[in-house]
């Protein structure tokens, strides 16, 4: 039904932007060989549609795909566009067409390659985000708590529900740097900011001293005896550790220089 | 004393209790005042220099303690800084801990101290204080105090999502020697007490939507390992009556840590039985959710686990007449029992199937790690291209990859065997006489 072209879509960036592509695609009846977001010059050697977006003609996919295909899909493509492949625009329009001529039945098929290309990515995103309800840490600054991530995938809306439900009665900021943008809630309303810079206070005096607390009891718990940085590095992959207070130097430890942390170089806690 | 030190001695001295999980109950604050969730999955929010997960302040109220059991760091006659939380103290640090996300709740135990029934009293006021002064919805776990009346268990198990009491260690035997003051029933009975108490909660919040829930995320224990001689036969089948007669929700398995010389311990310098612990964990996995009987794993004549290769593994090699299994056909339970196919990738089998017809590369899709499964299975009848079948061969892919190389640093591979006896992990022996050797690796290729 669809013939591949040498063509590269180009389009938004916006999910509304995508779903616009999926309709052009139809209509040609074609596959392009990339979809990218905003212009992109080196590009100049193969054909490039600019691809509008249209409100009307976005709906019109967006409606078909939980009627047509099944109400999982629509979850899945929407979790599929906050990945960070390269080709994902691409795979997901190929996803869908897919799923517009067998139907729900599509879910079922793991073991075809757009599929499973597809869910591969939506794991890794779905496993960075659990990454994050984990590592997160906060800093009080005066009864606001705020925190920076560096993630691969643009988590934000995948962990918003789970952080304002757990800290439904504090106001509080969630910053990713990685994609400029943030969770802030505030009076318990929640928003997503896009484009915007934000950078981490100095911690104050009682700040400094819960997360000297924090590292002396992360440190007390390892038992020597069983040490074991590889473990703990596949649990806790390295990339996450900057911006944990566990591993994290400050002024007051400097000071305190009783007490040994395990800092980014691991090393064996005192017994 | 300042805070830091009494967290140092408080964190330290309950860090050899190895359960430290949060799962178990979903709960969302929604519109309540107050502070909190809990997510049925758990979430671990760090991993210790041993890699072992930290999802909740694991702490003791007091490590001051009248019992003296000799395995437990925190014994009446050893000669260590003892330290004690007030309640206040400790609600403060979880709530300012868990407002960082550096954890997902509290894990309180403590030391005995004047009687059990004021040790349970003192947890439940702490408790109870997070609960009721700072509306705290996170997850706590506590532990019952063995020898305390049970209307006070009660109390604490409607503060607490899970508690448990610890078994200690798998037999009486080991009870009467190393631990004088507690025995097999002072741990069983607060046990069947609280699987009765949750049982009968399961009626009462179905009658009444506002029944108080007891400790709704269940029941769980802990065994040292290795301090005693039972076997790993024993202990498996211990854990799976409890699993059963208790309707545990985990067994902990700890390896024990030598803390000061005891004359009935292992001495001061002993390594802690880190591989044992982990076949423990193996097998409790198999019995939990792959359908596995304890006497299949290992039986009277098979009491201790195979260091070389996981009891999966280990069960498949010696049940040749089960296997090759079709991929496209088999049930459900057996797709779980081949080497290389776990809970996660069997379910994708089972879906991916009803569309297509399975061949090799379309596995590794899915998932499984084909170079063990590869010895196990047909996709359509057929055997994986290219397949050699030798002994040391099938051992080597079967083996973890740390167990290979220690191996080859020992220049230990030539007299491999499948069954390699479990006492012998440091001289392999040579072929042993089981005649079935060979037939298993014929069965295998389906050459028999």
């Amino acid at each position: 039904m669809f013939n591949g072209r040498d063509v590269v879509y180009c389009y938004d960036g916006s999910f509304d932007g995508l779903l616009c592509c999926v309709f052009e695609s139809f209509v040609r009846r074609e596959t392009p060989i990339g979809i990218t977001a905003g212009a992109q010059e080196q590009l100049t050697l193969t054909e490039v549609l600019d691809v509008p977006t249209d409100p009307e003609k976005a709906a019109r996919v967006g409606l078909a795909i939980p009627k047509k295909i099944s109400p999982r899909t629509e979850e899945l493509v929407k979790i599929a566009f906050l990945t960070f492949g390269e080709d994902k625009d691409l795979l997901i329009l190929k996803y869908l067409q897919k799923g517009f001529s067998v139907g729900g039945r599509i879910e079922d098929m793991l073991a075809d390659d757009t599929v499973n290309a597809l869910y591969r990515a939506i794991q890794h995103c779905t496993t960075e985000a659990q990454r994050m309800k984990q590592f997160i840490r906060f800093s009080d600054f005066d009864g606001y708590l705020a925190a920076v991530i560096e993630p691969k995938n643009k988590v934000i809306p995948l962990i918003a529900d789970h952080f304002t439900d757990r800290y439904r009665n504090e106001n509080f900021l969630i910053y990713d740097e990685t994609h400029r943008m943030a969770l802030v809630y505030h009076s318990n309303r929640a928003e997503i900011a896009e484009n915007i810079y934000f950078e981490m206070p100095d911690a104050g005096a009682e700040e400094e001293r819960y997360r000297e607390l924090w590292k002396s009891f992360y440190d007390a718990i390892a038992i020597k005896e069983r040490y074991n940085p590889r473990c703990r590095m596949n649990m806790m992959p390295k990339r996450y550790w900057k911006h944990m207070t566990e591993f994290s130097e400050n002024e007051f430890a400097k000071k305190k220089s009783g007490t040994e942390t395990i800092g980014v170089k691991p090393s064996l806690p005192r017994n | 004393m300042d805070m830091f030190e009494k967290l140092k001695i408080l964190g330290e001295s309950a860090k050899y209790d190895a359960s430290c999980t949060s799962s178990g109950v979903d709960r969302r604050g929604g519109t309540s005042d107050g502070i909190g969730s809990a997510s049925s999955c758990g979430i671990c929010h760090s991993f210790s220099a041993d890699g072992r997960c930290i999802s909740l302040l694991k702490i003791l109220m007091t490590n001051y303690c009248l019992f003296d059991c000799k395995y437990c760091v925190n014994r009446r006659s050893n000669d260590v800084p003892r330290a004690r939380f007030t309640p206040d103290e400790i609600a403060d640090l979880t709530i300012n801990f868990y407002r960082r996300n550096y954890i997902e709740g509290l894990f309180l135990s403590s030391g005995i101290i004047q009687s059990p029934d004021y040790t349970c009293e003192q947890l439940i006021e702490a408790v109870s204080l997070l609960r009721n002064k700072y509306k705290f919805y996170g997850y706590i776990h506590a532990k019952a105090i063995p020898g305390a009346d049970p209307e006070l268990i009660n109390r604490l198990g409607v503060l607490a999502d899970r508690i448990s009491v610890n078994i200690e260690l798998p037999s009486q035997k080991s009870l009467n020697a190393l631990a004088p003051d507690k025995s097999k029933s002072s741990i069983l009975l607060p046990m069947g007490h609280i699987t009765n108490r949750i049982k009968q909660n399961s009626y009462e919040i179905v009658k009444y939507k506002s029944a108080p829930k007891f400790a709704p995320a269940g029941q769980s224990t802990q065994m040292i390992i290795g301090a005693t001689p039972d076997t790993d036969f024993q202990i498996l089948r211990l854990s799976e009556a409890m699993y059963g007669k208790y309707s545990l929700k985990r067994v902990f398995y700890s390896a024990y840590v030598p803390v000061g010389d005891q004359k009935l311990l292992p001495p001061a310098g002993t390594k802690p039985p880190l591989l044992r612990e982990h076949r423990l964990y193996q097998a409790d996995w198999l019995l939990r959710f792959y359908g596995f009987k304890a006497e299949e794993i290992l039986d009277e004549q098979h009491q201790e686990f195979n260091p070389l290769l996981d009891p999966k593994c280990n069960w498949a090699l010696h049940h040749p007449e089960c296997f090759p299994v079709e991929i496209n056909r088999a049930p459900y339970e057996m797709l779980l029992r081949v080497p290389g196919i776990g809970v996660k990738s069997a379910q994708k089998i089972v879906t991916a199937r009803r569309q297509t017809k399975l061949d090799y590369p379309d596995l590794r899709k899915l998932g499984v790690v084909l170079k063990r499964a590869n010895y196990f299975i047909l996709c359509s009848g057929k055997r994986a291209e290219g397949l050699i079948v030798t002994e040391t061969g099938i051992m080597r892919q079967l083996m973890s990859a740390s167990t290979v190389k220690e191996l080859e640093q020992k220049g230990g591979f030539e007299q491999l065997s499948f069954f390699a006896q479990e006492n012998n992990v440091d001289k392999f022996p040579a072929l042993p006489s089981l005649p079935s050797v060979e037939d298993t690796v014929k069965c295998l290729t389906g050459e028999m």
